[in-house]
């Protein structure tokens, strides 16, 4: 059983990638439940799926259930920290998306390397990669999903294999950005084994 | 999605609880839908907009959910299989249609959907629709995934038309917006066009014939507890005991069979699906025997209420935890982590996880805003703009869309709020109530669904306020449906537009203004004389969705966004306090820029900027 929590801005492609994921383990012959938090989170508000794989009925993950936790954005990681527990494999983007209050100078937005410093007094399974940059080397910056998705494929907690993962990418992705979307994958991968 | 007309029993297909819907109608045979659209309801609709024509059916959206309702009504007394959803505050709105086909009963069966949304994912309120089932006297059923959403719906065509009635399905946010795998079934035969044969004392419901009604709707319901009590949606789970006998429904059954399976809790679970009638026998049954009973629902405690009465007979030594205990709450969404609290207390050993972590650094909140170029944020600011000092004291009376979003810094342009069409009516109610000026913002979809017996009012009582249609030319909120106004239908074929400004000038306005947003200075000035105005004046605010703008701009290749000149910026910051474009952003060390990533183009912060910093990029963004 693998209880994922997957987080994000409004915009970033997370149901995307969560679909990705659970076709990839239903692919694999594994069951995945998967629930969407939708409404007005599109616009520009926290967006959050959790995924359930293996024989589990429900479709929420509780406190301290997650064994990953897979972030778009790094505040919202370190948001998402009450559902961690010690073994918990973080994968998150480290590049920052200010919300309102924080543009319009009403508040700072946090200290990145603070906020990653207390993930890892929780759990030491921290990867953190600058998907933006990846995205960018692999062609455009809306790679950036699968350059994430490339980084938890390269995790050993991750449910599903490499394989099944990118084939569930080939049926999801449009046709035209296929060969960026699979660099951008491979890039994610990479960076995940050698870190 | 037009997966979803695969006609291959046996696949396996990970659907969203919404498209499991649409399966299951498919399968049925479904001829006919009708509905507004609404969250978590919506994807229903999106997704018969999208196949409806391939899967050979009449699909529209109505202009509001009462519509919906009789229009389908209607199609289900000609002998098709008719459908209408909604979420759970439409059922309000189509209240009155639905009351009474409880009376008249149906020929092709008729499914009616209820997404409630415990906890307000995206609603007003979280009231339980559970009661509407009781009220109207309609069998109900409540699925619990995805598999059970297809195979209900399925079923449910065929107990309406075998006992003449309408059938709620009733679902929650959870269930909407859950994907799991279910496997599919044999798409069902269409019927094409019905027929309508008269039959006055059936469908016609003068007193004479609603006492009638009645005696019929009861026998009905004595029919459809027969079925209930057979029924294979309400069943024994058997966790390796009797300790404890845990009634539930619905998706709350998921977090009970988890909790019970990974804490050990010996018992027995009565998962019932079929919830209308109450099957008495089944319960009463299960009540006996056990001595500690645990009812886990969602929302009122109305399963607890029955089974408290019927332990009374059957069992009155039982030990009854619910809400009345205090084990459970009326209020919120169901998780893994309620049913452990509750669980930990009854059973007296604690499940609850430990060494939860809670962040240590203060977090900025991320609500939902304004888009960046959403054409509703130059409205707002334009009316802020000719109220000058008076807009501390005007009364902005707000709807539902997007436009709430205006509530928030630095807008604070939304004061009143309390369902579809509030805006128009309670603004004439301050009009009357106070000397104050009063605003009321709502936008094309909202018009035409309870926006216009406002206007019809204010005229005929003489209120005096200014009435801002936001025509953005969609449904933005819920996903971009067509509306009367966009020249689409349901079926995404060219349709006659129907004119907003006409059906004001019609009702008798004679202040009627049309203004581009964009046009930030021709707004204020219609800002102005409409508030000069000594009676209703409408402004008619009209630009597409940004969102759908940028769309076809980007698909010519024409999307270009913009910069911030930091030499010409004097950092007076008026973008950033009275603008408020997400895409603007105050730098740590005092300067102002946009973020190229999220900027939607729009270069209205260009005409906000004092000081002409702000400057278009000269290539066009991939």
């Amino acid at each position: 059983m693998t209880r994922i929590v997957v987080v994000g801005v409004g915009g970033q492609g997370v149901l995307f990638a969560s679909k990705v994921l659970s076709e990839a383990a239903l692919a694999e012959g594994k069951n995945a439940v998967m629930s969407e938090v939708h409404g007005m989170a599109q616009r520009g508000g926290v967006v959050m799926c959790n995924i359930c794989v293996g024989c589990i009925e429900s479709s929420l993950v509780g406190d301290a259930e997650a064994d990953i936790i897979f972030a778009f954005e790094p505040m919202e990681a370190y948001r998402a920290l009450p559902k961690a527990h010690s073994g918990t494999r973080f994968v998150t983007s480290t590049s920052p998306v200010v919300p309102v209050v924080v543009s319009i100078g009403k508040q700072k937005y946090p200290d990145i390397k603070a906020m990653f410093d207390e993930i890892k007094t929780v759990t030491p399974k921290l990867t953190a990669v600058d998907a933006d940059a990846l995205a960018i080397q692999a062609g455009s910056y809306v790679t950036a999903n699968s350059v994430l998705l490339g980084a938890l494929a390269g995790t050993p907690e991750c449910p599903v294999s490499r394989e099944k993962m990118l084939e569930a990418l080939k049926n999801t992705v449009p046709p035209k950005t296929l060969e960026i979307n699979l660099k951008a994958f491979e890039l994610g991968l990479e960076f995940a084994k050698q870190h | 999605m037009s997966q979803l007309l695969l006609d291959e029993p046996g696949k396996k297909m990970f659907l969203l609880g919404n498209e499991a819907i649409v399966r299951g109608s498919l399968e049925a045979g479904l001829d006919f839908a009708a509905s507004y659209p609404g969250t978590p309801s919506s994807e229903i609709g999106n997704t018969f907009y999208e196949i409806g024509k391939k899967a050979n059916m009449y699909f529209e959206f109505s202009t509001n959910e009462k519509v919906a309702m009789e229009v389908a009504a209607a199609a289900s007394a000609c002998g098709l299989r008719a459908m209408t959803f909604m979420k759970h505050v439409g059922l309000n709105v189509a209240a009155d249609a639905f009351m009474t086909i409880a009376y008249t009963g149906v020929r092709g069966g008729f499914v009616i959907i209820s997404a409630d949304d415990p906890g307000c994912h995206s609603s007003q309120n979280e009231q339980d629709n559970r009661y509407y089932a009781r009220i109207a006297k309609v069998p109900m059923l409540e699925p619990a995934n995805a598999q059970e959403a297809k195979d209900m719906t399925l079923f449910a065509f065929a107990m309406s038309e075998e006992i003449g009635m309408p059938i709620l399905l009733r679902t929650t946010t959870r269930l909407n917006h859950v994907r799991g795998a279910v496997e599919i079934g044999k798409l069902g035969p269409r019927r094409g066009k019905g027929h309508f044969g008269k039959d006055p004392k059936k469908f016609v419901t003068i007193p004479a014939h609603a006492r009638v009604d009645h005696v019929l709707l009861l026998e009905r319901m004595d029919k459809a507890l027969e079925i209930c009590e057979k029924s294979e949606f309400n069943k024994v789970i058997d966790m390796g005991g009797s300790d404890y006998g845990v009634m539930t429904s619905g998706v709350a059954y998921n977090y009970v069979a988890d909790v019970m399976a990974a804490a050990k809790v010996k018992g027995r679970i009565l998962k019932l699906g079929m919830t209308w009638p109450l099957p008495e026998k089944t319960m009463s049954e299960f009540i006996k025997n056990h001595k500690k009973i645990i009812i886990a629902e969602e929302g009122e405690p109305l399963l607890e209420n029955a089974v408290m009465a019927l332990a009374k007979d059957v069992n009155p030594k039982a030990v009854i935890y619910g809400k009345r205990s205090g084990h459970f709450s009326v209020m919120g969404e169901f998780d893994p982590d309620v049913m452990k609290s509750a669980f930990s207390k009854i059973i007296g050993k604690d499940l609850m996880p430990k060494n939860i972590h809670q962040p240590k650094i203060q977090l900025p909140p991320r609500p939902p805003s304004l888009c960046p170029g959403c054409p509703h944020r130059s409205t707002y600011f334009a009316a802020k703009k000719a109220l000058k000092q008076g807009f501390k004291e005007a009364i902005f009376s707000s709807d539902i869309g997007c436009y709430t979003l205006g509530i928030q810094d630095p807008l604070n342009t939304a004061d009143f709020l309390l369902c579809m069409g509030s805006s128009v009516d309670a603004a004439g109610g301050f009009s009357k109530a106070t000397d104050q000026k009063v605003l009321a913002y709502l936008g094309d979809s909202t018009f035409f669904h309870s926006g216009i017996h406002g206007v019809v009012n204010a005229v005929y009582n003489r209120h005096r306020f200014v009435y801002t249609i936001l025509d953005n030319r969609t449904t933005a909120m819920t996903g971009h449906q067509p509306n009367p106004g966009m020249g689409t239908d349901g079926r995404g074929d060219p349709a006659p537009m129907v004119s907003i400004e006409a059906i004001v000038k019609g009702c008798g306005v004679d202040f009627v203004r049309t203004v581009d947003p964009s046009d930030i200075k021709g707004m204020q000035k219609a800002y102005e004389d409409a508030l000069a105005h000594d009676k209703l004046a409408v402004i008619v605010a009209k630009r597409e969705c940004v969102l759908l703008e940028v769309r076809a701009r980007k698909k010519a290749n024409d999307f270009k966004t913009w910069q911030i000149n930091q030499e010409e910026c004097k950092k007076c910051q008026v973008c950033i306090k009275t603008w408020g474009c997400p895409a603007i952003y105050l730098a740590e060390d005092g300067t102002v820029h946009i973020n190229e990533g999220i900027c939607n183009g729009c270069g209205n912060c260009a005409k906000v900027c004092p000081f002409g910093a702000i400057h278009e990029n000269t290539e066009a963004r991939k």
